[in-house]
This record gives structure tokens, sequence and C-alpha cells, in this order.
């Protein structure tokens, strides 16, 4: 029989506020274990917590983003349980009537284009860090830092509706695309500013029923996850054929040996006792204010590229690569904003403009999307060469200094007087007799040599145009 | 009459004249607190080189005719369950017995910026849990009118410090009672005001829906003036409401004619005392002299409401309580071989029966599989009971009731009795369930010489209309009896 | 409803308390008798009747996503059991 996986994704991303979800320590870590935090992320006897107006904001956008339902009325709830890093001893969270419903999000996975429906986007915070002493087995001691307590984060959670380890990839990116372009995560997985977990199952093709499913956390990846749900459907396909069944339980990924394995420290059975938070008050989301943030919200990748190809009539590729991150497809954008021309602009950001910030990071980039409009316009008016504006451009990425004083500095002016240009082409072809016969004998190649000798003799200051019409203009007599 | 047997506005006039300072008013308080507090064991903590530092730092204000309101340089018991920076805070509980807290909460930051004196923190019931003051993890407070009895509790250290002349006035919470029944059996006035009326900041969680914070003085004015200083709403509490606070003391007119005050037949039944039923009954003639019209009211919901609050308050207080894990802060069982004995040691050790008697319950009450028929319809309930309450104020301006069915009761009479101890509460239950008002006040003693308080309840943010009420009445009334300690 | 020994275990466990064998049968019994009190509601049949969490009317209370200073990091710890230069320490976390 032949099997197929399904495949829910819990997804939790760290939104990217400058304060605590209840407090107003900051997010940012980095600092000694400790130093960001307060009576209230400590969880202190007697405090209480008070919600920060953005995280609601940045998911109700990610709600609209990925076509949810915004409830009316949506209450936080207490997750309670026991462990060090979680101070309170409960995590507020969101159970009954979380803020966004029913949404759903479009992949394309081996050419296909599938909805993947999302049951529940919710708030939450997140716990702290614990250290251990030595190995996980034998350490005598750990250490609790509760920096990153209360940090808001927003659970997405996913229908079972993922039918396979690529899609769950797509899928994961699609999400990490929408935060990115909202500016509302960072999207970061290594770091787990975006972290996941899955729900897999397996069934006879075809079925509609649900088998037992184990989760697996611990992918902190893309390739993690599709390596983890590649083992895990391999691993459920073999217990079942071998009239074994699959347990539900909590399975941790070991990215070293690439396989999954059971968390038998959490076998205990989790009763979390929700309820309501009496600390925090209902939150009302009206039509206005959804409209509000409707309005607000920033174009997305899928939008953007439809753009680039429908009205730019760049093609599907250039558009995928320009929208890879949006600083830089803003940064193309401006440089179109600029005068330039999208095809120009497009081969600039793709090349030079990509090409530096990958040698260099995007911190040097100096150079403004204005400046790179400017150098365009040189070479367009043929002010300076193609090579020459190679040069510009890159003194301009490492300084910002203005491309028309560098052009005046370095004398990269193109040379475009008739005269001088004819000159330097009779001294080519007086140099090089042999050469000039052997194109007279039908060896049309030996023309590229020639140009080339004279824009190395103008340093490649001369007009390239003008010296292909001078050059064919002597050899034909 | 002693300096420390005097009212907070009587005090103040003596202190605007120049009369007499807050140092010498202080000095006194400690002075009565050393005669008197080994047989009542309000105190917890003294805090007396603070104080004496608060007291000079007013006179100084005095001097200067810029003081700070009536509250300034009136010294103040605070209930150990209220955060103080610098100040050992332990709830009454051994599992912080050693915490000092790192913060002020948003009503003794309050208090202090209204000039009041500090004198200490007072005993209390562990974590509010009880109405007796027998289940403080140290040990328990004496009722100063007959010190073989309980003070009631949990505000137990609060109203007999004030019952003793050992705190001009004191802080206290109240969950289920926890202020009206402590001040009805040590006779004074206290008062719970609405839920959101005062700021929970800083004030260590029993039952977060039901807990709020209120004064025990010694007459109505007095409750009016700390109530002033204390209720608005606090940016640091979500459930704080952003209602305007009216200048409570200035709207005690005494003038009632007219007014209706509800007799809720539930509140005179079975398990009233006959001494106690007579002296509440009594008040209501007393009102009447005033104007005010009897109407008989039924409230129906009133026999759930003691089930409900015993499955609310534990599930809440079982979650509030998870906090007290020996990671951060308080006492830690110091052998623990892993992180689960670490936990279940130090809770056990830690926490006296009672609390972990609730903290039982309320886990139950929460678990799977009982949620729905425990915690889920106790709040159901609650809609029951709070509409109820809202339907007899559209009837009548306020209801008047027993604050609790007998005296004060012998210290270890009901200890080994949970429930019936639970059931104690049945009159002021209702009023943390509805989210309404309710203020005790004396309304005379018993055959054996003990305090008797009569509650009045108002609607929701109408505090002024109680404390009127309560004002007319105690006119009425006269003089109450001094406490023969 | 009952209340019986392995009940209180797994309740106990979940609130992470430990229990003698006598607060054990202690337990029981006077869980026992305070819920079969509660039992009192049982004869409500209020299906249709909402839940009441919060008992004021309030909703949509926010913060500004604003900065505050944090405590400063030795009063936070100040009343630490166990610490290790600025974290709190805690007993090894495998259970059993």
């Amino acid at each position: 029989m032949e099997y197929e996986p399904v495949i829910g994704l819990e997804v939790h991303a760290q939104l990217k506020t400058d304060s605590k979800l209840f407090c107003g320590c900051s997010t940012r870590f980095g600092k000694e274990p400790n130093a960001n935090t307060c009576p209230v992320c400590l969880g202190m006897p007697g405090v209480l917590p008070v919600l920060n107006r953005k995280v609601v904001q940045y998911t109700v956008m990610m709600g609209l983003a990925t076509n949810c339902r915004i409830a009316g009325e949506s209450i936080f709830a207490r997750k309670n349980y026991f462990y060090p890093d979680l101070p309170k001893g409960y995590q507020i969270s969101q159970y009954e009537a979380p803020i966004c419903e029913d949404g759903w999000v479009e992949i394309k996975a081996n050419g296909e284009a599938r909805r993947i429906g999302i049951t529940r986007i919710h708030m939450e915070e997140d716990a702290g860090k614990l250290v251990h002493e030595g190995a996980f087995d034998s350490s005598h001691s750990s250490f609790v830092d509760l920096n990153r307590a209360c940090v808001p984060l927003m659970e997405i959670v996913s229908e079972p509706d993922i039918r396979s380890p690529e899609e769950a990839g797509a899928y994961m990116r699609k999400l990490r695309d929408i935060v990115i372009y909202l500016g509302i995560c960072d999207g970061n997985m290594e770091e787990g500013s975006l972290r996941c977990d899955a729900n897999i199952s397996i069934r006879p093709r075809g079925s509609d029923t649900f088998g037992t499913r184990a989760e697996i956390k611990n992918m902190n990846s893309f390739r993690f996850l599709q390596a983890a749900l590649e083992y895990e459907f391999e691993r459920q396909v073999d217990l079942i054929r071998d009239d074994g069944h699959v347990v539900q339980e909590t399975r941790l990924f070991d990215s070293n040996r690439g396989v999954t394995s059971s968390m038998r420290s959490k076998e205990e059975a989790h009763d979390y006792r929700y309820f309501p938070e009496p600390d925090l008050v209902p939150l009302r989301i009206g039509p206005d204010w959804v409209e509000q943030v409707r309005q607000s919200l920033p174009e997305s990748r899928d939008e953007k590229i439809g753009r680039y190809v429908g009205e730019m009539k760049l093609s599907e590729y250039d558009a995928q690569v320009l929208t890879s991150d949006p600083v830089t497809a803003r940064f193309f954008e401006n440089v179109v904003r600029g005068g330039a021309k999208p095809k120009a602009a497009s081969n600039w950001v793709m090349g030079e403009f990509m090409r530096l910030v990958k040698e260099a990071g995007v911190e040097a980039a100096k150079i403004t999307p204005e400046q790179v409009a400017h150098i365009i316009m040189l070479v367009e008016t043929q002010a300076i060469s193609g090579s020459a504006a190679k040069a510009v451009f890159e003194q301009v990425f490492d300084t910002g200094q203005d491309p028309d004083r560098v052009v005046k500095e370095q004398g990269l002016a193109q040379v475009s007087d008739e005269g001088a240009i004819r000159e330097e082409v009779q001294r080519v072809l007086d140099d090089h007799p042999d050469d000039v016969a052997r194109f007279r004998a039908g060896k049309q190649k030996v023309l590229g040599f020639l140009v080339g000798q004279v824009m190395k003799a103008t340093k490649g200051k001369a007009n390239p145009k003008l010296v292909n019409e001078i050059l064919r203009e002597l050899l034909s007599k | 009459m002693k300096l420390y047997n005097k009212t907070i506005h009587d005090l103040h006039e003596d202190l605007k004249e120049g009369r007499v300072s807050s140092t010498r008013i202080t000095e006194d308080v400690f002075q009565r607190i050393d005669d008197v507090d080994d047989q009542v064991r309000a105190y917890l903590t003294l805090t007396r080189e603070s104080a004496m530092e608060s007291a000079d730092e007013a006179d100084e204000r005095y001097r200067k005719g810029d003081f700070l309101g009536q509250l300034d340089g009136i010294p103040m018991a605070v209930k150990d369950i209220f955060m103080t920076d610098g100040v050992k805070t332990t709830c009454g509980s051994k599992i912080l017995e050693n915490f000092i807290a790192p913060y002020d909460g948003t009503v003794v930051a309050k208090v202090k910026d209204s000039g009041a004196v500090i004198t200490g923190k007072v005993n209390m019931d562990e974590f509010a849990m009880g109405s007796s003051n027998e289940n403080s993890g140290f040990f328990p407070t004496h009722n100063p009118w007959n010190t073989d009895m309980v003070p009631g509790g949990s505000s137990g250290g609060s109203a007999s410090s004030v019952a003793a002349g050992e705190a001009i006035c004191a802080l206290g919470t109240d969950t289920g009672g926890s202020i009206r029944q402590p001040a009805s059996h040590c006779g004074v006035v206290g008062m719970k005001p609405t839920y959101g009326r005062v700021s929970r900041y800083g004030v260590i969680a029993f039952a977060s829906s039901l807990d709020q914070v209120g004064p025990l003085t010694r007459d109505v004015r007095d409750c009016a003036i700390l109530l002033k200083a204390i209720a608005g709403h606090d940016p640091a509490d979500s459930t704080s409401a952003k209602i305007p606070v009216p200048d409570y003391p200035s709207l005690l007119t005494g003038d009632v004619e007219g007014m209706r005050v509800g007799l809720p037949e539930e509140y005179f039944g079975e398990g009233l005392d006959p001494e106690v039923e007579e002296l509440v009954r009594a008040a209501v003639t007393i009102l009447e002299k005033r104007g005010m019209k009897p109407v008989p009211i039924s409230l129906p919901s009133t026999r759930y409401a003691v089930a409900t609050y015993y499955i609310i308050a534990p599930a809440e207080a079982s979650s509030n309580l998870a906090r007290y894990d020996g990671v951060r802060y308080g006492v830690r069982y110091p052998e623990a071989k892993g992180l689960m004995e670490m936990y279940k040691k130090t809770r056990s050790q830690g926490f006296g029966v009672e609390v972990q008697r609730r903290i039982m319950l309320g886990t139950f009450a929460l678990s799977a599989g009982y949620y729905d028929a425990y915690y889920g319809k106790a709040q159901r309930v609650r809609t029951m009971i709070r509409r109820e309450m809202d339907e007899a104020f559209s009837k009548v301006d306020v209801l008047l009731a027993p604050t609790a069915p007998t005296a004060a009761f012998p210290i270890g009479d009901r200890v080994d009795d949970p429930l019936r101890m639970y059931l104690s509460d049945v009159f002021t239950i209702p009023v943390n369930i509805a989210g309404v008002a309710g203020i005790s006040v004396p309304c005379g003693l018993s055959s054996e010489g003990l305090p008797v308080g009569v509650q009045l309840i108002g609607p929701s943010f109408k505090e002024e209309t109680l404390l009127n009420v309560a004002y007319a009445y105690e006119q009425e009334r006269g003089e109450f009896p001094e406490c023969p300690l | 409803m009952k209340i019986t020994p392995e009940l209180v275990e797994h309740v106990a466990n979940l609130a992470r308390l430990e229990l003698s064998g006598e607060e054990k049968e202690r337990m029981e019994d006077q869980l026992g008798k305070i819920l079969e009190y509660i039992g009192l509601l049982d004869e409500l049949d209020i299906s249709d009747v909402p839940p009441t969490s919060h008992v004021i009317d309030v909703h949509n209370v926010f913060r500004e996503d604003e900065v505050k200073e944090s405590l400063p990091v030795g009063k936070g710890l100040a009343n630490a059991p166990e610490r290790a230069g600025t974290a709190f320490k805690v007993p090894r976390i495998i259970e059993g």
C-alpha cells in the first residue's frame, strides 16, 4: 500500500517590538542574564500584565495577510505548567477566542499551487532560557535567564493540509516572506525568531481518515524541517508496514544524525488547565480598526512579483530575485522611482548591487537608489562607458560620494570627440597590419580585438559605439 | 482621649492647628504597640525607623502649611499582602518568610504620596485564605475585645491593629469578606470597594477576579478619606476602571431621606445568630429614623454563592500560587536532588494546610474532564448572581444585611472543619462575586461584649452613596464603645 | 463526585505538592466534603447563561510599545535562593 503524510505546522514568530508583551523591558538581548527583567517578567508577587498595543496591531496584520477572520472579541488565557524558565508557573496565551481564525495561504510546490488552511493565529509570551551545566544527562545544575521571558510571540497554527515535506518547506517559506514583508518579525530561523513544530501522521494515499500523529520539535532551519519530516514519514510507514502502530508523543529532531527520537522526559500527561486570564480584559477589535490595519498593510511579495512582471515587464526570475528580501525590493523600486528604466535598474541591482552586498554586507552599502539611477542615466547618455560605470558604482557603493564627482576625479568621462577617436583608431590600425589583413580576409572576430586595443589605448574612456563605427569605416577603405 | 484612639480627621485637625505633631502621634502608636501587641499579635514587621522619618517629614510640611492632605502624618498599618519596597513582605506565608519586596505596589505608593506614616506590616491568613487569622504561617492574631477570640480574617491584623489603637487606620484586601468580616469582629469600619475601583498592582494575588483593596478605619469619614487616597485608574492594572474618583469625604451629608434600603430575606435565615439578627434589625430602625424606606427583597441565588466562590477562588489561586516554586525568591527546600523534588518539597513545606487544600481544590476544578462541571459552571452561576444583584439595585439604593452570621468565635473553634469555616463567609461572598461594593459598620455588642457589624451593599462605582448611608447610620447610632483592651 | 486516592495523587502531582499518606487521606476526606457541598450547583440548569470571567465591562486596555528601564539586576536577584553570576540556579532538570 502507498502512504501519504498528513502534516500540520505550528509556527512561532517573535514579533519585532521594542518592549516586551506585558511590560516595558527591552526585547534586545546580548546583555548579561536577567539584565532585561523587571518585577512583571520576573513573575514577582503582586505584578500584573499590561498588553502591548503593537503586538495586537502586528497580529491583526498577520491575520489579514493570511486571509483570516479577525475576532470581534478575543480573550487571553493562562496555560498552567511548571518549568524553571516559566516565571509565573503559567504562560499567558490565548485558548478559546483567539484573535485570528480561519485563514489560508497559497503555496507552490512541485509546480502546483495549493491552499493551506490556517486554523488560528494567537498571541502569547515567550519563556526564558535555560542553560545546562555540563552534559544534559549528568548536569547538577541549570541556570535560568529570563531576558527572553515575556517577549511577544505570535503562534500560527495550520490545518493538517500539508501533504509532503516539500509543501511544509514551501508553507514555512511563505509564512517567512509574509512576516518579513509585513516588517513584524525578522524571520530568522537559526536565531529562533521563527520556530516551528510539526504534527505528522500517515494514511493510505486517497484515504480521508487521520492516523495517530507525532509532534516533532526542534527544527531550526528549512532544511531540517524537511529532513525531519522525511525521516518521520519513513519511520511511521515502516512501523505500520511491520504491523506496529504510531504512538502519540513528542519527538525531537537530532540534526546531526538526521533522526527523530522520543522525548521521554516529557511523557507525563499534560494538563494545562487553561482558564481565562483574569488580569487582562477582553480585546474588542471593531471593523474600523480592522479596516485601518488593512489600509496600512504593505505590498506583499506576491503582489510585488505580479507588478514587476505585469507592469514593469521583468522576467519572473528577475522579479523573484529582486523580491527575495524587502530591502532589496525597496531599493530597486527607488532606483526606478529615481528615473531608471525597470530593466536597467533590475540589471544593476541584481548585478553590481547584490554582488557588492553579498561581499561586504548590506550595512556597507553607502550608495543611494538615486545615485544608482544617476549612474544608469550616465551610461544611457553615453557620458561614461559601461565598464567605467562599474568602477563608479563600486566607488559610490563604498563611499557614498557623488557619482559625477567620482567620474570627474578619476577622469572616467567618455571621449566622444570623433577626431580624437579617429586618430587613436588610425594608430591602432597602423600598429597591427597583420590583424587588419586578417579582417579584410573575412575574419570578422578580429574587429573585437581591435576595439579592445582602442579602448585600452584610451583607458576605456572612448565611446565604444563611435570606436566601432570609425573602425568599420577605416577598415572598409 | 488617647492619641492612638483618635480618628484620621480629628488628628488632621490637631496637626493642622499645631496642637500635636505627627512624631508625637507616631511615638504614641508605637508605645501602644509595645504595650499591647504581645496580647494582640497584629504585627509581623515593624518599620519604626522609616515611620519616624516619615513623621518628621510630615511635621515639616505641616510647619510650612503645605501638608499633603488629611492622611499626612497619620500612622497606618499595612496588611502583609502589599508589596512594600525594601520591606519584608510575607503574605502570612512561610514560603515568603525571607522575602524583601523589590518594589512598592500602587496603593502603597499612593498612601506614601499622601504622607501616611507606615507603621509596619500586619498579620493575615496565609495568602489571604481564611476567616480567622489562624491560618497565618507565623502565629494567630487575637481579637483586642477578647483575646481568646479570633479577630476574623483574612485582614485580621489590619482590623485588630485599628481596634487596639496600634494604628490609626489600615489597608486590607477583601476576596470573600476579608475586610468586612474582621471589621465586624473587631468593631471597626471596613469597606470592600467595587472591583476595579482600587488598583491591585502590588497586591499579592489570591483570586484575581475577586480581590479588591480597601480601608479599615475607626469611622465612616476616615473610610471615605482613605478610599479617596487609594482609588482610581492605574495604568499598571488593566482591570482598574477609568472612572473618575468622587471626593468621598465632602459628599458625606448624612442626608438619606427617601432612599430605599433593601432587606434580602436570604440574609436573615438559617445560621444567623439571633443576637446578631436583633442588632442588625435595629440598624434598620435607625436608618428609618433618617427617612430611609426598608424594602423586602429576594436574592434567591445567594444560596449558591459560597459553592461558586469555592470553585472560582481556589481555581484562580492555584494558578496565582504557581510562582512560588523556589526558583527566583522565597524559601527553597535545600537538598533536592532534582527539579521535581525541589518543587514538591519547597511547596509542601512552604505552604500551610489551608493553602494546600485550596490549591488542590482549584487545580482539580480546572483539570481536564472537570473544567466544565466546575469552573465553567461556577462562572455561569456568577453571571446569575451578578444579574440578580444588578436587578436588586434597580429597586433599592443599598442593601442591608449582617456582615457575619455570628460575633467573633474562639480561637481553635473551627480549625478542623474547613467547610464550616467557609460557610461563615456566606453574607460577604456574594458581594465579591457580583463585583459590587460593601461596607461593614459596627452596630452593637453581643451579650459577651463582642462587636457586631451591619453590612451595607451598594451598586458598582457608587461608593459615595454607600458611604453616605453608612455615615447617616453612624451619626444616628452615636458613639461606639471603646475597645476595653 | 467521588474523590479517589488516585485523583488526589494526580491533582497533587499537577500542583507540585507532596502529601504524606496521612495528609492524602485527610485531603481526600475534606475535598470530598467540600465537593459534596459544591454539588449544590447541580440543581441549576444554566447552560444558556453566559459565563462571567470579568466582572466589570472594560475592554481594550493597552500600553504603548515603549521601553522602560528594567530593574537593577541585583535587585531582581536579591531574593534568589541560589544564583550563579546573574542567573538563577536550579537543580538539574532530569525528572524522576
